[in-house]
Protein backbone atom coordinates (compact mmCIF):
# COMPACT_ATOMS: atom_id res chain seq x y z
CA UNK A 1 0.00 0.00 0.00
CA UNK A 2 1.71 2.99 -1.32
CA UNK A 3 0.80 6.24 0.45
CA UNK A 4 1.21 9.29 -1.16
CA UNK A 5 1.13 12.37 0.26
CA UNK A 6 0.30 15.52 -2.42
CA UNK A 7 2.01 18.55 -2.72
CA UNK A 8 0.43 21.59 -2.67
CA UNK A 9 -1.35 21.70 -6.28
CA UNK A 10 -1.49 18.50 -6.76
CA UNK A 11 0.82 18.96 -9.99
CA UNK A 12 3.47 16.50 -9.16
CA UNK A 13 1.51 13.66 -7.27
CA UNK A 14 -0.92 13.25 -10.04
CA UNK A 15 2.47 12.78 -12.17
CA UNK A 16 3.43 10.10 -10.05
CA UNK A 17 -0.07 8.85 -9.74
CA UNK A 18 -0.47 8.42 -13.66
CA UNK A 19 2.74 7.02 -14.08
CA UNK A 20 1.62 3.88 -11.67
CA UNK A 21 -1.36 3.34 -13.66
CA UNK A 22 0.90 4.02 -17.10
CA UNK A 23 3.29 1.35 -15.51
CA UNK A 24 0.97 -0.79 -15.34
CA UNK A 25 -0.50 -0.89 -18.78
CA UNK A 26 2.70 -1.23 -20.47
CA UNK A 27 3.48 -4.68 -17.99
CA UNK A 28 -0.23 -5.34 -18.95
CA UNK A 29 -2.18 -5.87 -15.56
CA UNK A 30 -5.71 -4.79 -14.76
CA UNK A 31 -6.49 -1.47 -14.05
CA UNK A 32 -8.68 -0.15 -11.03
CA UNK A 33 -8.98 3.56 -10.75
CA UNK A 34 -10.97 5.71 -8.58
CA UNK A 35 -11.45 8.94 -8.20
CA UNK A 36 -13.85 11.58 -7.18
CA UNK A 37 -12.68 14.35 -8.55
CA UNK A 38 -11.80 13.47 -12.06
CA UNK A 39 -13.82 11.12 -14.08
CA UNK A 40 -11.58 8.21 -14.33
CA UNK A 41 -11.64 7.95 -18.68
CA UNK A 42 -10.20 11.36 -18.59
CA UNK A 43 -7.21 10.19 -16.71
CA UNK A 44 -6.74 7.69 -18.48
CA UNK A 45 -6.85 9.43 -21.75
CA UNK A 46 -3.55 11.94 -19.84
CA UNK A 47 -1.21 9.04 -19.13
CA UNK A 48 2.13 9.26 -20.43
CA UNK A 49 3.24 7.85 -23.40
CA UNK A 50 6.08 5.33 -22.76
CA UNK A 51 9.64 5.98 -24.15
CA UNK A 52 10.36 3.47 -26.81
CA UNK A 53 13.36 1.73 -25.58
CA UNK A 54 16.04 2.40 -28.34
CA UNK A 55 15.82 5.97 -28.57
CA UNK A 56 15.82 6.97 -24.88
CA UNK A 57 18.67 5.11 -24.01
CA UNK A 58 21.12 5.82 -26.60
CA UNK A 59 20.27 9.18 -25.07
CA UNK A 60 21.13 8.12 -21.73
CA UNK A 61 24.02 6.21 -22.74
CA UNK A 62 25.66 9.18 -24.75
CA UNK A 63 25.31 11.42 -21.89
CA UNK A 64 27.00 8.67 -19.75
CA UNK A 65 29.52 7.98 -21.94
CA UNK A 66 30.76 11.29 -22.61
CA UNK A 67 30.68 12.59 -18.23
CA UNK A 68 32.76 8.89 -17.71
CA UNK A 69 35.51 9.62 -19.74
CA UNK A 70 36.01 13.16 -18.75
CA UNK A 71 36.06 12.56 -15.34
CA UNK A 72 38.50 9.09 -16.00
CA UNK A 73 41.21 11.42 -16.36
CA UNK A 74 41.58 13.66 -13.50
CA UNK A 75 42.41 12.92 -10.35
CA UNK A 76 41.32 14.30 -7.48
CA UNK A 77 44.77 16.51 -5.87
CA UNK A 78 43.22 18.11 -2.86
CA UNK A 79 40.41 16.13 -1.85
CA UNK A 80 42.10 12.64 -2.60
CA UNK A 81 40.85 10.97 0.32
CA UNK A 82 37.62 11.18 -1.97
CA UNK A 83 38.90 9.21 -4.76
CA UNK A 84 37.86 6.53 -3.97
CA UNK A 85 34.24 6.66 -3.09
CA UNK A 86 31.91 5.37 -5.55
CA UNK A 87 30.59 8.31 -8.21
CA UNK A 88 27.37 9.10 -7.19
CA UNK A 89 25.05 8.24 -9.77
CA UNK A 90 21.99 10.83 -10.30
CA UNK A 91 20.35 9.53 -13.03
CA UNK A 92 19.03 6.24 -14.01
CA UNK A 93 21.68 4.22 -15.49
CA UNK A 94 20.83 2.52 -18.63
CA UNK A 95 21.82 -0.78 -16.90
CA UNK A 96 18.88 -1.10 -15.03
CA UNK A 97 15.68 -3.08 -16.54
CA UNK A 98 13.02 -2.78 -14.11
CA UNK A 99 10.49 -0.61 -15.16
CA UNK A 100 9.92 1.40 -18.04
CA UNK A 101 10.82 5.39 -18.68
CA UNK A 102 7.82 7.67 -20.01
CA UNK A 103 7.42 10.43 -21.99
CA UNK A 104 5.57 13.60 -20.42
CA UNK A 105 4.70 15.89 -22.90
CA UNK A 106 2.81 12.84 -24.96
CA UNK A 107 -0.14 10.82 -24.44
CA UNK A 108 -0.67 7.26 -24.34
CA UNK A 109 -2.33 6.05 -27.30
CA UNK A 110 -5.87 4.74 -26.82
CA UNK A 111 -4.73 1.41 -28.64
CA UNK A 112 -2.29 1.03 -25.72
CA UNK A 113 -4.50 1.86 -22.73
CA UNK A 114 -7.46 0.20 -24.03
CA UNK A 115 -5.58 -3.35 -24.73
CA UNK A 116 -5.47 -3.68 -20.85
CA UNK A 117 -8.94 -4.52 -19.15
CA UNK A 118 -9.70 -1.91 -16.72
CA UNK A 119 -12.16 -0.71 -13.86
CA UNK A 120 -13.44 2.31 -13.15
CA UNK A 121 -14.50 4.62 -9.67
CA UNK A 122 -16.24 7.62 -9.79
CA UNK A 123 -17.82 8.54 -6.84
CA UNK A 124 -20.66 10.80 -8.26
CA UNK A 125 -21.81 8.17 -10.43
CA UNK A 126 -21.85 5.51 -7.90
CA UNK A 127 -24.30 7.31 -5.14
CA UNK A 128 -27.17 5.34 -6.39
CA UNK A 129 -25.74 1.88 -5.15
CA UNK A 130 -26.43 1.56 -1.46
CA UNK A 131 -23.53 -0.15 0.23
CA UNK A 132 -24.56 -3.59 1.68
CA UNK A 133 -21.96 -3.73 3.76
CA UNK A 134 -23.36 -4.11 7.55
CA UNK A 135 -23.11 -0.87 10.19
CA UNK A 136 -19.84 -0.37 9.96
CA UNK A 137 -19.69 3.51 10.63
CA UNK A 138 -17.50 4.32 7.84
CA UNK A 139 -18.21 7.01 5.49
CA UNK A 140 -20.57 5.28 2.36
CA UNK A 141 -18.63 6.96 -0.29
CA UNK A 142 -15.94 4.94 1.20
CA UNK A 143 -17.87 2.02 1.69
CA UNK A 144 -19.09 2.23 -1.92
CA UNK A 145 -15.56 2.17 -3.02
CA UNK A 146 -14.58 -1.27 -0.75
CA UNK A 147 -17.31 -2.68 -2.16
CA UNK A 148 -16.37 -1.93 -5.66
CA UNK A 149 -13.05 -2.82 -5.06
CA UNK A 150 -13.81 -6.06 -3.56
CA UNK A 151 -15.58 -7.64 -6.02
CA UNK A 152 -13.93 -6.82 -8.69
CA UNK A 153 -11.11 -8.79 -6.91
CA UNK A 154 -13.45 -11.90 -6.25
CA UNK A 155 -15.01 -11.55 -10.05
CA UNK A 156 -11.69 -11.24 -11.70
CA UNK A 157 -10.35 -13.76 -9.66
CA UNK A 158 -7.26 -11.90 -7.80
CA UNK A 159 -7.68 -13.84 -4.58
CA UNK A 160 -7.42 -16.69 -5.97
CA UNK A 161 -10.55 -17.99 -4.65
CA UNK A 162 -12.40 -19.23 -7.90
CA UNK A 163 -9.99 -22.18 -9.06
CA UNK A 164 -10.87 -21.93 -12.71
CA UNK A 165 -10.36 -17.93 -12.80
CA UNK A 166 -6.57 -18.33 -13.60
CA UNK A 167 -4.84 -14.63 -13.56
CA UNK A 168 -2.09 -14.31 -13.62
CA UNK A 169 -1.93 -10.96 -13.92
CA UNK A 170 -1.89 -8.00 -10.52
CA UNK A 171 -4.65 -5.56 -10.04
CA UNK A 172 -3.02 -1.61 -9.94
CA UNK A 173 -5.51 0.11 -7.83
CA UNK A 174 -5.59 3.85 -7.94
CA UNK A 175 -7.47 6.24 -5.68
CA UNK A 176 -7.01 9.89 -6.56
CA UNK A 177 -7.52 12.68 -3.45
CA UNK A 178 -8.65 10.18 -0.88
CA UNK A 179 -9.42 11.97 1.94
CA UNK A 180 -10.46 14.98 0.24
CA UNK A 181 -14.25 16.54 0.70
CA UNK A 182 -15.19 15.14 -2.38
CA UNK A 183 -15.37 11.57 -0.90
CA UNK A 184 -17.32 13.19 1.60
CA UNK A 185 -15.08 13.47 4.28
CA UNK A 186 -14.43 16.63 6.60
CA UNK A 187 -10.92 15.67 7.91
CA UNK A 188 -9.57 18.20 5.57
CA UNK A 189 -11.91 20.94 6.78
CA UNK A 190 -12.54 20.43 10.75
CA UNK A 191 -10.64 19.63 13.28
CA UNK A 192 -11.62 17.87 15.09
CA UNK A 193 -13.50 16.18 12.40
CA UNK A 194 -16.59 14.39 13.23
CA UNK A 195 -15.76 10.71 12.28
CA UNK A 196 -11.85 10.45 12.44
CA UNK A 197 -12.01 6.93 11.75
CA UNK A 198 -13.51 6.42 8.72
CA UNK A 199 -10.15 7.00 6.60
CA UNK A 200 -8.37 4.87 9.32
CA UNK A 201 -11.21 1.98 9.03
CA UNK A 202 -11.39 2.05 5.31
CA UNK A 203 -7.06 1.80 5.02
CA UNK A 204 -7.54 -1.78 7.42
CA UNK A 205 -9.82 -3.03 5.50
CA UNK A 206 -8.44 -2.15 1.92
CA UNK A 207 -4.76 -3.10 3.70
CA UNK A 208 -6.94 -6.77 4.12
CA UNK A 209 -8.03 -6.98 0.59
CA UNK A 210 -4.34 -6.23 -0.68
CA UNK A 211 -2.83 -8.77 1.23
CA UNK A 212 -5.17 -11.35 0.05
CA UNK A 213 -5.44 -10.95 -3.54
CA UNK A 214 -2.81 -10.43 -6.26
CA UNK A 215 -2.80 -6.06 -5.88
CA UNK A 216 -1.05 -3.22 -5.44
CA UNK A 217 -2.54 -0.01 -4.56
CA UNK A 218 -1.70 3.65 -4.29
CA UNK A 219 -3.51 6.31 -2.50
CA UNK A 220 -2.43 10.06 -3.01
CA UNK A 221 -4.25 12.00 0.01
CA UNK A 222 -4.05 16.09 0.07
CA UNK A 223 -1.92 15.68 3.53
CA UNK A 224 -1.46 19.44 3.47
CA UNK A 225 -4.73 20.16 4.27
CA UNK A 226 -5.42 17.48 6.87
CA UNK A 227 -5.46 19.61 10.43
CA UNK A 228 -5.38 16.39 12.79
CA UNK A 229 -1.71 15.15 13.04
CA UNK A 230 -3.31 12.11 14.85
CA UNK A 231 -4.76 11.03 11.99
CA UNK A 232 -1.84 11.10 9.70
CA UNK A 233 0.41 9.26 12.14
CA UNK A 234 -2.07 6.23 12.02
CA UNK A 235 -2.00 6.50 8.52
CA UNK A 236 1.58 6.39 8.05
CA UNK A 237 1.56 2.80 10.34
CA UNK A 238 -1.40 1.42 8.36
CA UNK A 239 0.55 1.88 5.01
CA UNK A 240 2.65 0.10 3.78
CA UNK A 241 5.17 2.80 2.28
CA UNK A 242 4.46 6.47 2.59
CA UNK A 243 6.03 9.16 0.37
CA UNK A 244 5.42 12.89 0.71
CA UNK A 245 6.17 15.25 -1.93
CA UNK A 246 6.76 18.94 -1.65
CA UNK A 247 7.25 21.08 -4.13
CA UNK A 248 8.83 24.42 -4.40
CA UNK A 249 6.10 26.05 -5.79
CA UNK A 250 5.04 29.49 -4.02
CA UNK A 251 7.14 28.98 -1.31
CA UNK A 252 10.36 30.62 -0.75
CA UNK A 253 12.28 27.63 -1.54
CA UNK A 254 11.74 28.60 -5.10
CA UNK A 255 13.99 31.14 -4.92
CA UNK A 256 16.02 29.62 -2.91
CA UNK A 257 19.33 29.10 -4.70
CA UNK A 258 20.47 26.52 -3.27
CA UNK A 259 17.75 24.47 -4.96
CA UNK A 260 17.47 25.83 -8.20
CA UNK A 261 18.03 22.66 -9.97
CA UNK A 262 15.08 21.37 -8.66
CA UNK A 263 11.10 21.57 -8.17
CA UNK A 264 10.69 19.92 -4.85
CA UNK A 265 11.74 17.29 -2.51
CA UNK A 266 10.64 13.75 -2.34
CA UNK A 267 10.38 12.78 1.64
CA UNK A 268 10.36 8.42 2.36
CA UNK A 269 8.63 8.43 5.68
CA UNK A 270 8.34 5.06 5.38
CA UNK A 271 9.74 1.78 3.24
CA UNK A 272 7.95 -1.39 3.48
CA UNK A 273 9.15 -4.16 5.92
CA UNK A 274 7.54 -6.92 4.33
CA UNK A 275 8.67 -10.73 4.52
CA UNK A 276 12.00 -9.88 6.38
CA UNK A 277 13.18 -8.63 9.07
CA UNK A 278 15.19 -5.54 7.68
CA UNK A 279 14.41 -3.17 4.92
CA UNK A 280 16.26 -1.89 1.51
CA UNK A 281 17.52 1.03 2.97
CA UNK A 282 19.28 3.82 0.48
CA UNK A 283 22.57 5.19 1.34
CA UNK A 284 20.63 8.60 1.48
CA UNK A 285 17.08 9.65 2.33
CA UNK A 286 17.36 12.92 0.42
CA UNK A 287 15.89 13.12 -2.58
CA UNK A 288 14.36 15.56 -4.97
CA UNK A 289 12.85 15.50 -7.94
CA UNK A 290 12.61 17.46 -10.68
CA UNK A 291 10.14 18.11 -14.16
CA UNK A 292 12.34 18.28 -17.05
CA UNK A 293 10.51 18.62 -20.80
CA UNK A 294 9.84 14.96 -20.74
CA UNK A 295 11.43 13.46 -18.14
CA UNK A 296 10.15 13.54 -14.20
CA UNK A 297 13.26 12.32 -12.28
CA UNK A 298 13.62 11.54 -8.77
CA UNK A 299 17.31 12.21 -7.99
CA UNK A 300 19.74 12.18 -4.56
CA UNK A 301 19.62 15.87 -3.87
CA UNK A 302 22.64 17.63 -4.04
CA UNK A 303 23.64 20.96 -3.08
CA UNK A 304 25.83 23.06 -5.04
CA UNK A 305 28.74 23.91 -3.74
CA UNK A 306 28.49 27.39 -1.24
CA UNK A 307 30.37 29.75 -2.95
CA UNK A 308 28.27 32.92 -2.18
CA UNK A 309 30.33 35.71 0.05
CA UNK A 310 26.97 36.48 1.70
CA UNK A 311 26.25 33.21 3.10
CA UNK A 312 23.26 33.81 5.90
CA UNK A 313 22.97 31.80 8.65
CA UNK A 314 19.12 31.94 8.43
CA UNK A 315 19.28 29.71 5.25
CA UNK A 316 21.68 26.82 7.08
CA UNK A 317 19.51 26.77 9.77
CA UNK A 318 16.74 26.71 7.88
CA UNK A 319 18.01 24.06 6.53
CA UNK A 320 18.99 21.96 9.50
CA UNK A 321 15.55 22.75 10.93
CA UNK A 322 13.89 21.30 7.83
CA UNK A 323 16.09 18.22 8.12
CA UNK A 324 17.47 17.66 5.03
CA UNK A 325 21.21 17.61 3.91
CA UNK A 326 24.08 18.61 5.70
CA UNK A 327 26.47 20.33 3.34
CA UNK A 328 29.27 17.84 4.33
CA UNK A 329 27.24 15.38 2.14
CA UNK A 330 27.48 12.84 4.59
CA UNK A 331 23.77 12.14 3.94
CA UNK A 332 22.62 11.92 7.47
CA UNK A 333 19.21 13.32 8.14
CA UNK A 334 18.85 15.13 11.37
CA UNK A 335 15.57 14.00 13.24
CA UNK A 336 16.00 15.79 16.21
CA UNK A 337 16.17 19.49 16.56
CA UNK A 338 18.66 19.48 19.22
CA UNK A 339 21.61 17.73 18.56
CA UNK A 340 23.16 18.83 15.29
CA UNK A 341 23.71 22.32 15.84
CA UNK A 342 26.10 23.97 13.86
CA UNK B 1 6.62 -16.21 34.59
CA UNK B 2 3.90 -14.04 34.98
CA UNK B 3 4.95 -11.07 33.76
CA UNK B 4 4.03 -8.27 31.59
CA UNK B 5 6.10 -7.10 28.74
CA UNK B 6 5.84 -3.83 27.15
CA UNK B 7 7.31 -3.33 23.35
CA UNK B 8 7.48 0.46 22.50
CA UNK B 9 8.92 2.13 19.09
CA UNK B 10 9.51 5.03 18.56
CA UNK B 11 10.02 6.64 15.30
CA UNK B 12 10.99 3.43 13.99
CA UNK B 13 9.70 -0.13 13.16
CA UNK B 14 10.07 -2.37 16.34
CA UNK B 15 8.36 -5.50 14.98
CA UNK B 16 11.72 -7.20 14.82
CA UNK B 17 10.86 -7.29 18.96
CA UNK B 18 7.86 -9.28 17.99
CA UNK B 19 9.46 -12.01 15.52
CA UNK B 20 12.29 -12.52 17.81
CA UNK B 21 9.94 -13.32 20.31
CA UNK B 22 7.20 -15.25 18.54
CA UNK B 23 10.21 -18.01 17.50
CA UNK B 24 11.93 -17.87 20.95
CA UNK B 25 8.75 -18.91 22.86
CA UNK B 26 7.82 -21.49 20.36
CA UNK B 27 11.14 -22.42 20.71
CA UNK B 28 11.07 -22.86 24.32
CA UNK B 29 7.90 -25.00 23.97
CA UNK B 30 5.12 -22.14 25.29
CA UNK B 31 1.54 -22.08 24.03
CA UNK B 32 1.50 -19.10 21.98
CA UNK B 33 -1.43 -17.11 21.29
CA UNK B 34 -0.85 -14.62 18.48
CA UNK B 35 -3.46 -11.67 17.44
CA UNK B 36 -1.56 -10.14 14.73
CA UNK B 37 -3.53 -7.26 13.47
CA UNK B 38 -0.93 -5.34 11.03
CA UNK B 39 0.40 -8.32 8.67
CA UNK B 40 -0.59 -11.24 7.12
CA UNK B 41 0.30 -14.76 8.32
CA UNK B 42 2.87 -14.97 5.84
CA UNK B 43 4.59 -12.35 6.74
CA UNK B 44 5.59 -13.30 9.97
CA UNK B 45 6.15 -17.29 8.55
CA UNK B 46 8.55 -16.22 5.99
CA UNK B 47 10.61 -14.21 8.97
CA UNK B 48 10.24 -17.12 11.45
CA UNK B 49 11.54 -19.22 9.05
CA UNK B 50 14.42 -17.42 8.62
CA UNK B 51 15.02 -17.42 12.70
CA UNK B 52 14.20 -21.12 12.43
CA UNK B 53 10.76 -21.95 13.52
CA UNK B 54 8.10 -23.12 11.24
CA UNK B 55 4.65 -21.57 12.08
CA UNK B 56 2.84 -23.83 9.90
CA UNK B 57 3.65 -26.55 11.66
CA UNK B 58 3.62 -25.00 15.16
CA UNK B 59 -0.39 -24.19 13.87
CA UNK B 60 -0.36 -28.04 13.41
CA UNK B 61 -0.26 -29.46 16.17
CA UNK B 62 -2.19 -26.75 18.24
CA UNK B 63 0.78 -24.71 19.88
CA UNK B 64 0.30 -21.35 18.47
CA UNK B 65 -3.33 -20.08 17.60
CA UNK B 66 -3.11 -17.35 15.10
CA UNK B 67 -5.79 -14.51 15.01
CA UNK B 68 -5.10 -13.19 11.01
CA UNK B 69 -6.80 -9.75 11.76
CA UNK B 70 -6.65 -8.55 8.61
CA UNK B 71 -8.63 -11.79 6.93
CA UNK B 72 -11.00 -11.32 9.77
CA UNK B 73 -12.01 -7.88 9.19
CA UNK B 74 -12.95 -9.28 5.40
CA UNK B 75 -14.97 -11.95 6.78
CA UNK B 76 -16.79 -9.67 9.10
CA UNK B 77 -17.32 -6.75 6.66
CA UNK B 78 -17.66 -9.19 3.34
CA UNK B 79 -19.00 -12.46 4.31
CA UNK B 80 -22.84 -13.53 5.36
CA UNK B 81 -24.36 -13.60 8.54
CA UNK B 82 -22.62 -14.79 11.39
CA UNK B 83 -24.25 -17.32 14.24
CA UNK B 84 -24.88 -15.47 17.13
CA UNK B 85 -23.53 -17.65 19.69
CA UNK B 86 -20.08 -17.57 17.52
CA UNK B 87 -19.27 -14.09 16.92
CA UNK B 88 -16.40 -13.26 15.22
CA UNK B 89 -13.08 -12.02 17.37
CA UNK B 90 -12.94 -8.93 15.31
CA UNK B 91 -16.95 -8.37 16.65
CA UNK B 92 -15.40 -4.79 17.80
CA UNK B 93 -15.42 -3.07 14.17
CA UNK B 94 -19.40 -2.99 14.57
CA UNK B 95 -19.65 -2.74 17.98
CA UNK B 96 -16.02 -1.04 19.30
CA UNK B 97 -16.58 -3.72 22.27
CA UNK B 98 -13.39 -5.91 22.59
CA UNK B 99 -15.12 -8.52 24.66
CA UNK B 100 -15.71 -11.51 21.63
CA UNK B 101 -11.44 -10.51 21.18
CA UNK B 102 -11.10 -11.04 24.90
CA UNK B 103 -12.95 -14.33 24.77
CA UNK B 104 -11.02 -15.57 22.04
CA UNK B 105 -7.69 -14.84 23.70
CA UNK B 106 -9.44 -16.54 26.50
CA UNK B 107 -10.57 -19.77 25.19
CA UNK B 108 -7.17 -20.02 23.15
CA UNK B 109 -5.04 -20.00 26.09
CA UNK B 110 -7.09 -22.42 28.17
CA UNK B 111 -5.14 -25.52 29.16
CA UNK B 112 -6.53 -28.47 27.75
CA UNK B 113 -6.42 -32.30 28.89
CA UNK B 114 -3.51 -32.90 26.48
CA UNK B 115 -1.64 -29.91 26.51
CA UNK B 116 1.31 -30.75 27.72
CA UNK B 117 2.92 -27.34 26.93
CA UNK B 118 5.06 -24.58 29.01
CA UNK B 119 2.87 -21.51 30.24
CA UNK B 120 0.63 -19.80 28.10
CA UNK B 121 1.73 -16.46 26.70
CA UNK B 122 -0.36 -13.65 24.65
CA UNK B 123 1.71 -11.59 21.92
CA UNK B 124 -0.01 -8.63 20.45
CA UNK B 125 1.06 -7.10 17.07
CA UNK B 126 -0.05 -3.79 17.39
CA UNK B 127 -2.10 -2.30 20.30
CA UNK B 128 -2.45 1.33 18.40
CA UNK B 129 -4.13 -0.13 15.68
CA UNK B 130 -7.41 -1.16 17.91
CA UNK B 131 -7.59 2.75 18.02
CA UNK B 132 -7.11 3.63 14.46
CA UNK B 133 -10.06 1.38 14.16
CA UNK B 134 -12.82 3.25 16.64
CA UNK B 135 -12.30 1.44 19.91
CA UNK B 136 -12.21 4.02 22.47
CA UNK B 137 -8.89 3.80 24.63
CA UNK B 138 -10.73 2.72 27.49
CA UNK B 139 -12.20 -0.33 26.00
CA UNK B 140 -8.45 -1.11 24.87
CA UNK B 141 -6.77 -0.64 28.38
CA UNK B 142 -9.57 -2.57 29.84
CA UNK B 143 -9.26 -5.34 27.23
CA UNK B 144 -5.16 -5.20 28.40
CA UNK B 145 -6.25 -5.31 31.97
CA UNK B 146 -8.55 -8.34 31.59
CA UNK B 147 -6.16 -9.85 29.05
CA UNK B 148 -3.14 -9.72 32.07
CA UNK B 149 -5.74 -10.94 34.92
CA UNK B 150 -6.77 -14.30 33.10
CA UNK B 151 -3.40 -14.91 31.66
CA UNK B 152 -0.79 -13.64 34.05
CA UNK B 153 -2.30 -14.22 36.95
CA UNK B 154 -4.51 -16.95 36.78
CA UNK B 155 -2.66 -18.94 34.06
CA UNK B 156 0.51 -17.74 35.39
CA UNK B 157 1.71 -16.93 31.68
CA UNK B 158 2.97 -13.89 29.69
CA UNK B 159 2.11 -10.97 27.99
CA UNK B 160 3.78 -9.15 25.36
CA UNK B 161 2.34 -6.35 23.44
CA UNK B 162 3.15 -4.18 21.40
CA UNK B 163 2.81 -0.68 20.81
CA UNK B 164 3.83 2.85 18.88
CA UNK B 165 4.57 5.84 19.98
CA UNK B 166 6.43 9.21 19.35
CA UNK B 167 7.23 11.33 21.90
CA UNK B 168 5.92 15.01 20.02
CA UNK B 169 2.96 12.76 18.93
CA UNK B 170 -0.43 14.81 18.83
CA UNK B 171 -2.38 11.09 19.02
CA UNK B 172 -3.79 11.72 22.72
CA UNK B 173 -5.55 8.20 22.99
CA UNK B 174 -2.47 6.51 22.13
CA UNK B 175 -0.56 8.60 24.77
CA UNK B 176 -2.74 7.60 27.39
CA UNK B 177 -2.97 3.92 26.13
CA UNK B 178 0.93 3.66 26.14
CA UNK B 179 1.57 5.52 29.04
CA UNK B 180 -0.95 3.45 31.23
CA UNK B 181 0.71 0.31 30.29
CA UNK B 182 3.98 1.63 31.07
CA UNK B 183 3.18 1.75 34.50
CA UNK B 184 1.46 -1.69 35.06
CA UNK B 185 4.32 -3.40 32.93
CA UNK B 186 7.08 -5.21 34.25
CA UNK B 187 9.54 -4.77 31.27
CA UNK B 188 9.84 -2.27 29.29
CA UNK B 189 11.74 -2.50 25.79
CA UNK B 190 12.01 0.67 23.83
CA UNK B 191 13.39 0.89 20.57
CA UNK B 192 13.84 3.69 19.49
CA UNK B 193 15.66 5.89 16.17
CA UNK B 194 18.77 7.41 16.69
CA UNK B 195 18.79 10.98 18.13
CA UNK B 196 21.19 12.29 15.93
CA UNK B 197 19.70 10.86 12.51
CA UNK B 198 19.62 8.15 9.88
CA UNK B 199 22.83 5.87 9.96
CA UNK B 200 23.16 2.88 7.87
CA UNK B 201 25.40 0.63 10.46
CA UNK B 202 23.27 1.23 13.48
CA UNK B 203 19.58 0.71 13.18
CA UNK B 204 18.17 2.19 16.07
CA UNK B 205 18.77 1.83 20.08
CA UNK B 206 16.95 -0.14 22.63
CA UNK B 207 16.17 0.86 26.16
CA UNK B 208 15.18 -1.97 28.60
CA UNK B 209 13.58 -1.00 31.28
CA UNK B 210 13.29 -3.66 33.96
CA UNK B 211 10.31 -2.49 36.23
CA UNK B 212 12.15 -3.28 39.26
CA UNK B 213 10.11 -0.57 41.37
CA UNK B 214 7.06 -2.43 40.87
CA UNK B 215 7.85 -5.50 43.39
CA UNK B 216 9.95 -3.31 45.81
CA UNK B 217 9.52 0.11 46.77
CA UNK B 218 12.55 1.45 47.21
CA UNK B 219 14.14 -0.51 44.38
CA UNK B 220 15.01 1.93 40.97
CA UNK B 221 14.34 0.41 37.88
CA UNK B 222 16.57 -0.33 36.10
CA UNK B 223 17.89 0.78 32.73
CA UNK B 224 19.76 -0.40 30.41
CA UNK B 225 20.49 0.88 26.73
CA UNK B 226 22.11 -0.85 23.81
CA UNK B 227 22.35 0.35 19.79
CA UNK B 228 21.60 -2.31 17.42
CA UNK B 229 21.67 -3.17 14.02
CA UNK B 230 18.95 -5.53 12.18
CA UNK B 231 20.62 -8.19 9.80
CA UNK B 232 18.61 -10.75 7.88
CA UNK B 233 18.64 -13.25 10.17
CA UNK B 234 19.23 -11.89 13.59
CA UNK B 235 20.03 -8.69 15.04
CA UNK B 236 23.11 -7.83 16.84
CA UNK B 237 23.09 -5.26 19.72
CA UNK B 238 25.98 -3.57 21.45
CA UNK B 239 26.92 -0.80 23.95
CA UNK B 240 26.24 2.22 22.17
CA UNK B 241 29.06 4.16 20.55
CA UNK B 242 30.83 0.56 19.88
CA UNK B 243 29.26 -0.39 16.55
CA UNK B 244 31.29 -2.49 14.02
CA UNK B 245 31.70 0.73 11.70
CA UNK B 246 33.39 2.76 14.20
CA UNK B 247 35.98 0.19 15.25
Amino acid sequence: LVFTEEDKYGLYSNLLFKYFLAEGIVCGHDLFVASAKEHPDNILKELPAPLLDDTHRKELGNEAATVKSEDFQDSMKIAWRYQNLPKMETSPTTHTKFGHYYDVSKKMSPELYQSVKWHSFYLHEELSFEPKMKAWNINSGYARLLQSIQRIISQEGFDGSDPQKKTRSVLRIGIQSLGSILWGDDICCSDPPEDPHSLTKFLYALRGLLRKSLSACIITVPAYLIQNKTIMERVTNLSDMVVGLESFIGSERETNPLYKDYHGLVHVHQIPRLNSLICDVSDTKDLAFRLKRKLFTIEQLHLPPDLSDTVSRASKQDLAGSAKLLSSGCGTMAMGKRHLDF
Amino acid sequence: QGKFTLLRDSRTDGSFLVHHFLSFYLRAGCKVCFVALLQSFSHYSIVAQKLGVSLAAAKERGQLVFLEGLKCCLDVLFGEEEQPEQPSPLQFLSSCELRALFDFVRLSLAPGERDSWRGPVLLVDDLSVLLSLGVAPVAVLDFMHYCRMSVCCQLQGNVVVLVHSNEDSEDEENNLVVNSLCHHSDLILWAEGLATGFCKDVHGQIKIIKRLSLQLAEEQDLVQTYHYKIQDRNVTFFAPGLSAAVL
